[in-house]
């Protein structure tokens, strides 16, 4: 079962390195954005399952809690901050 | 009993990185910002949920898969949550998005 677990972190591992593709060439900067958000998602998984190949899960299950709320405020924050009319930057 | 449980979790597992894995290549693919909100929304938050409901089945009745629930639960709220923000940000910053009759059609 740990073989199990560590296989499926390597795939995912490599999952999360596809959108860095769109994060780099991305035409707007919501694509960019966008990108960062669904690997800030799937990095949850990605923590949760290490916890378990490690054997540790009541202590990383901890730290990815603070990771999803870290990375949802971080959304909207950034979010909130590009739809304000005083940003005069363009998208 | 416990290869039973590992067999289910094996299966869960597995179907929610397959999920995962059609977000990524959704958000490679489609030819908009507002479509490839999908790609990152829905099948990013099914893939998610289906990895740590299967790691709830491994784990069994304990603290920390109520707290993997409490996970699934928040990543069910905030996930499309963080995805509208994004796309309600760009609508108001004026970004176009791509119609059906565009002769020119999307970048890659």
């Amino acid at each position: 079962m740990e073989n199990f677990f560590l296989y499926s972190a390597v795939v995912l591992t490599i999952i999360i390195a596809i959108p860095l593709i769109r994060v780099v060439k991305g035409p707007t900067i919501f694509d960019r954005l966008l990108a960062t958000n669904a690997i800030a998602t799937k990095t949850i998984v990605l923590i949760c399952l290490i916890g378990f190949l490690y054997g540790r899960i009541d202590m990383f299950i901890d730290i990815t809690l603070a990771y999803a709320i870290l990375g949802f405020v971080g959304v909207l924050a950034i979010a909130k901050y590009f739809s304000s009319p005083k940003v005069r930057r363009n998208a | 009993m416990l290869e039973v449980q590992s067999i289910i979790s094996i299966l869960f597992v597995t179907l929610g990185i397959v999920f995962m894995l059609m977000g990524s290549i959704g958000i490679l693919r489609l030819p908009d910002f507002y479509s490839r909100t999908h790609a990152v929304s829905k099948s990013d938050t099914l893939g998610v949920f289906f990895v740590i409901i299967g790691l709830i089945v491994y784990e069994g009745f304990t603290l920390s898969s109520g707290k993997l629930f409490l996970i699934v639960l928040f990543i069910a709220l905030s996930n499309p949550i963080g995805t509208h923000a994004l796309a309600r940000a760009a609508l108001k910053k004026g970004l176009k998005p791509l119609l059906h009759d565009d002769k020119k059609g999307g970048e890659s």
